[in-house]
C-alpha cells in the first residue's frame, strides 16, 4: 500500500507524486485532502489532493520542500512506500453550474486548485484560472490548468513569464471588466488568500479559500486546526478545508500557522547536520 | 502451592500496597508509575480473599470476570490458570487491570471493603496478565468451525477490541477499522505511557489478532468509505468510533497558540510521541506554568504530562469543589504527589495574550456551591467581583468531548440523540437500524474504558443472536 508510482520534480523544491491508495481514490472529491506519514517516527501532514485516478487507484500530491518532513518525502523514489496515508478528509468543494467563476492558485496552491477548476468546468462553468508565482520556474502544472480551465492567465512577480505582477492585480482587472463572475476560489499561501479576499470584497463576489492549518489526526478529534469563521470556532479538518474567505479571522489563522516555528527550525537544523548530502546540497543547485 | 490461611487471619491482613516509582523521580520520565506486585505480594494479597459463596465483587465487573476463581488460582500459584480464567471474558486484562476504576466496581462490592480493605482485584489482574505476557502464555484459539458471517467494527478502542475478540472467539470473521495509523483508540492516543505503557496495548491487540481478527488502519469510516457502503459488504456492524470531538470553553483567547485541547495535547504526546521530539518529528509546546481546565481523568493525565514535559508549575483549575472531582481517587492522589496544584471553585473566563499573542495569564472567577443541579452535584455559582488572575503561559482544555459526526452522517437509518450520540437499546446495543450496533463513548459520551469493554461484550452477544437467528445486513 501507499507505493509511490510516479515521481516528478516540478521545480528545484517542488515535487509531484502519484501514490497508490485505491480506497482514497475511490471516494475522493475535489477540494478534499489527505494526511500522510513518511515513516513511523514521522509527523502527520495534510496535503490537498492535486489530482486522482479512480481506475488506477492513484492520488496525486504536490508539495514544496519547506522542512524535515517534506524533505524526507522528496527523497523517496518510485517504488518506495509511505508509512501512512489516509483520506479523503474534509468536505468536498461545492461544485455547481454557477456561470462564470474564477479559480486562483498561488505557489503549490496551483496544484490544489487544479481538480476544483476541472470539476467546475465539467459542471458547465466558464472557468477563468489565474495562477501565479514569484518567477517562471515556480509556475507548475500549467498544461493541466490550461486543460482544466476555459481560460488561463499566468502571472509572475518578477515578470519572467506571463503577466508581471500578482494574481490579485489580474483578478481585480477581471472583476472590473467582467461583471458576470459569480464566485472565486483562491488557494495558496495565507497572505495571498487574504489579499485575494480583500480584492474581491468591494465587488461582493463570494470567495472561497482552502485553509492549510496545522493538524494531527485530521478527523475532528484534536482541534489543532481550529480557526475563527465569522466569530465562531470551526475545525478546518471537518468543517473545511474550504470556507468563505470574507469570514476568516486571518490574523489568528496566520498566527496559528507559526505555532511550532522554533521546534520546526530546530528539527530541520538537526536533520541537515546529519544529512549534509541531502536537500541542503540540492537546494543550492 | 501457597497455603490457604484461616479466615480470621485473612481478615487481619492489610491490603498489600502497590510499589510505585518515587514522585520526584517519575516527574522526569514517562515510565509507568505503579511497578506491579511481585509473585509473593500477589499471593499474599490473594490469600486475603474470603472466597464468598455468593461473590458480590462479580456484579461490579462489566468484563464479567469470575474474580474469586482467578484469585484462588493465584493462591494456588497456578498463574496460567488464573490468566486463562480472566481471558474467558476479558480480552484486555493488562489494560483493564491498570485503568479500571476498581474502587467503583468490583472492589466496591468486596465484603472486605467494609473495613476499607477490599481485595486489590485490579492489581491482581494486572499481575496475572503481566506474568502471562512475560512468560509467553497465550489464550486458546477458537476451536469452533469458522462461521461464514462477516462483521465490521468501526473503531479499535476498548469497545471495538472487546467486541471483535468476543465475536472471533465465536468463529465469526471480524474486520476492525481504525482511522489512525495505529490501533487502540483512546488506549494509544489518550492514556499516557506512565499510566498505560503502549507496548502492553500493542501486545494485547496482537493477542486479539491471533484470534483471527483483521485490523485495518488508516481507514476513516465515514470518509474513506461510508457506513452505508460497509453495510452492503458485511452481515453486521458495530460502531465504536469514540466520542472524539474536543469541547472548548468558548471564552476569549481560547484560540491563542499556547492553548490546547486535552485531545491534541495528549495525542501529540502519546500517539505521536512528541515527548521524544526531535527523535520523533511531532512537536509539542510546553510552558513553564501550565493550567489544565477540568478535573476528570483526562485532566489529571494532561496536568501530569505537562509536568513530565518540563512545566515548572502545573495547575488543575476546576469550577466545583474537591468532593465533585470526577477523576479516580488514585489519579488525584498521584497528581498531588507529583506536585500538581489544585485550584477548586475557580472558573476561567478569559485567556490573556501579550502583543505577540502569547498566553500570559488566565482571568478567573471564584465560585461557591449552590443547590444540587441535574447531575445531583451542587451547582457552582460565580461570586461577582471575585475576578483574579492566574499567571500561566499555557492552557489545556480538559472539559470533555462531544460527538464526532463523521461516522453518523454516513449511516442512514441510524438515529442519534440531540447531542449526536447513537441511540441504542440498553440490553443489546442495537441502533435504530437492524444489524447495526453501537457502544462505547459514541453512545455514552465521555465514559470509562471498562464501560466501553462492557458495551463491546453486550453487543457481541446481541450480534451473535442477530446472526444466529438468520439476520444479515446484506439481506437488506
Amino acid at each position: 500500500m501507499y507505493q509511490i508510482i510516479r515521481k516528478e520534480r516540478l521545480h528545484q523544491t517542488i515535487y509531484s507524486m502519484w501514490i497508490e491508495a485505491p480506497q482514497v481514490a475511490q471516494s475522493v472529491q475535489p477540494g478534499q485532502f489527505i494526511i500522510l506519514m513518511v515513516k513511523e517516527k514521522g509527523e502527520r501532514i495534510p496535503l490537498t489532493v492535486a489530482d486522482f485516478n479512480r481506475e488506477k487507484g492513484l492520488i496525486r500530491i504536490v508539495f514544496q520542500v519547506v522542512g524535515k518532513t517534506t524533505d524526507e518525502l522528496s527523497i523517496l523514489e518510485e517504488g518506495d512506500r509511505l508509512f501512512s496515508f489516509i483520506g479523503p478528509l474534509g468536505k468536498k468543494t461545492e461544485i455547481e453550474d454557477y456561470g462564470t467563476v474564477v479559480t486562483v492558485g498561488g505557489g503549490t496552491g496551483i496544484a490544489c486548485i487544479h481538480p476544483i477548476a476541472r470539476a467546475l468546468k465539467e459542471a458547465g462553468n466558464k472557468v477563468i484560472s489565474i495562477i501565479g508565482a514569484r518567477s517562471k520556474d515556480l509556475i507548475i502544472m500549467e498544461e493541466e490548468l490550461k486543460r482544466a480551465s476555459s481560460e488561463l492567465i499566468v502571472t509572475t512577480d518578477d515578470g519572467s513569464y506571463g503577466r508581471k505582477g500578482f494574481v490579485t492585480q489580474v483578478l481585480k482587472e477581471l472583476l472590473d471588466q467582467n461583471k458576470a463572475v459569480k464566485k472565486v476560489w483562491a488557494i495558496g499561501p495565507a497572505i495571498m488568500m487574504k489579499v485575494t479576499c480583500e480584492t474581491t470584497r468591494p465587488y461582493a463576489v463570494e470567495t472561497i479559500v482552502s485553509l492549510n492549518s496545522i493538524m494531527v489526526d485530521g478527523t475532528g478529534m484534536c482541534g489543532s486546526c481550529r480557526v475563527t469563521i465569522g466569530g465562531e470556532t470551526k475545525f478546518v479538518c471537518t468543517d473545511g478545508p474550504e470556507f468563505d474567505g470574507q469570514l476568516v479571522d486571518w490574523e489568528e489563522f496566520m498566527n496559528r500557522l507559526t505555532r511550532y516555528k522554533p521546534q520546526e527550525k530546530r528539527s530541520w537544523e538537526i536533520y541537515q547536520e546529519h544529512n549534509p548530502t541531502c536537500t541542503c546540497g540540492r537546494r543550492q543547485e | 502451592m501457597a497455603q490457604m490461611i484461616p479466615v480470621k487471619e485473612r481478615m487481619k491482613r492489610d491490603q498489600v500496597p502497590m510499589p510505585e516509582q518515587d514522585p520526584q523521580e517519575r516527574i522526569h520520565n514517562f515510565r509507568e508509575v505503579p511497578l506491579g506486585y511481585s509473585k509473593e505480594q500477589a499471593i499474599y494479597e490473594a490469600q486475603r480473599c474470603l472466597q464468598c459463596k455468593v461473590p458480590k465483587c462479580r456484579q461490579g465487573c462489566p468484563a464479567e470476570i469470575n474474580i474469586p476463581q482467578f484469585v484462588q488460582k493465584i493462591v494456588e500459584e497456578d498463574f496460567k490458570g488464573a490468566y486463562l480464567e480472566i481471558l474467558k471474558t476479558d480480552n484486555l486484562p493488562a489494560i483493564t487491570g491498570r485503568v479500571c476504576p476498581q474502587e467503583e466496581q468490583c472492589q466496591k462490592y468486596c465484603i472486605l471493603g467494609r473495613q476499607k480493605r477490599p481485595i486489590a482485584i485490579g492489581r491482581l489482574e494486572r499481575f496475572v496478565a503481566d506474568w502471562a505476557r512475560e512468560n509467553d502464555i497465550h489464550g486458546e484459539l477458537p476451536s469452533l468451525t469458522p462461521k461464514e458471517q462477516k462483521i465490521a467494527i468501526v473503531g479499535s478502542g476498548p469497545a471495538g477490541l472487546t467486541c471483535a475478540a468476543d465475536l472471533a472467539k465465536l468463529g465469526y470473521q471480524v474486520t476492525l477499522f481504525e482511522a489512525l495509523h495505529q490501533p487502540g483508540g483512546v488506549l494509544v492516543y489518550g492514556i499516557p505511557e506512565f499510566r498505560l505503557p503502549k507496548s502492553i496495548v500493542e501486545y494485547e491487540i496482537k493477542e486479539i489478532e491471533r484470534l483471527g481478527v483483521k485490523v485495518i488502519t488508516d481507514f476513516v469510516v465515514g470518509a474513506t468509505l461510508r457506513v452505508d457502503q460497509l453495510a452492503k459488504d458485511y452481515d453486521a456492524l458495530f460502531l465504536a468510533n469514540g466520542a472524539g470531538a474536543p469541547r472548548f470553553m468558548n471564552i476569549p483567547g481560547e484560540n491563542l497558540n499556547e492553548v490546547y485541547s486535552a485531545n491534541e495535547f495528549l495525542t501529540r504526546s502519546n500517539l505521536m510521541k512528541a515527548y521524544a521530539f526531535p527523535e520523533y518529528d511531532t512537536p509539542i509546546k510546553i510552558g513553564k506554568r501550565a493550567a489544565t481546565i477540568g478535573a476528570g481523568n483526562v485532566a489529571m493525565d494532561s496536568a501530569r504530562t505537562a509536568l513530565r514535559l518540563g512545566a515548572e508549575k502545573s495547575y488543575i483549575v476546576y469550577r466545583r469543589s474537591r468532593q465533585e472531582v470526577p477523576a479516580r481517587e488514585e489519579e488525584v492522589y498521584h497528581a498531588e504527589e507529583e506536585g500538581v496544584i489544585f485550584n477548586f471553585l475557580t472558573l476561567p473566563i478569559k485567556i490573556l495574550g501579550d502583543e505577540q499573542g502569547k498566553v500570559i495569564g488566565m482571568e478567573c472567577l471564584k465560585m461557591e456551591l449552590g443547590e444540587p443541579d441535574e447531575s445531583g452535584r451542587r451547582r457552582p455559582i460565580p461570586i461577582s467581583g471575585s475576578n483574579f488572575l492566574i499567571e500561566v503561559d499555557m492552557v489545556i482544555d480538559a472539559i470533555g468531548t462531544s460527538a464526532n459526526p463523521i461516522v453518523a452522517r454516513s449511516a442512514s437509518g441510524v438515529k442519534t440523540n440531540k447531542w449526536g450520540y447513537f441511540i441504542v437499546e440498553e440490553n443489546t446495543k442495537a441502533t435504530t437500524r437492524p444489524g447495526i450496533f453501537a457502544g462505547g463513548d459514541i453512545v455514552r459520551g465521555s465514559a470509562t474504558v471498562i464501560s466501553a469493554v462492557g458495551d463491546g461484550k453486550v453487543a457481541a452477544r446481541a450480534i451473535d443472536e442477530f446472526l444466529s437467528s438468520g439476520g444479515s445486513l446484506r439481506k437488506g
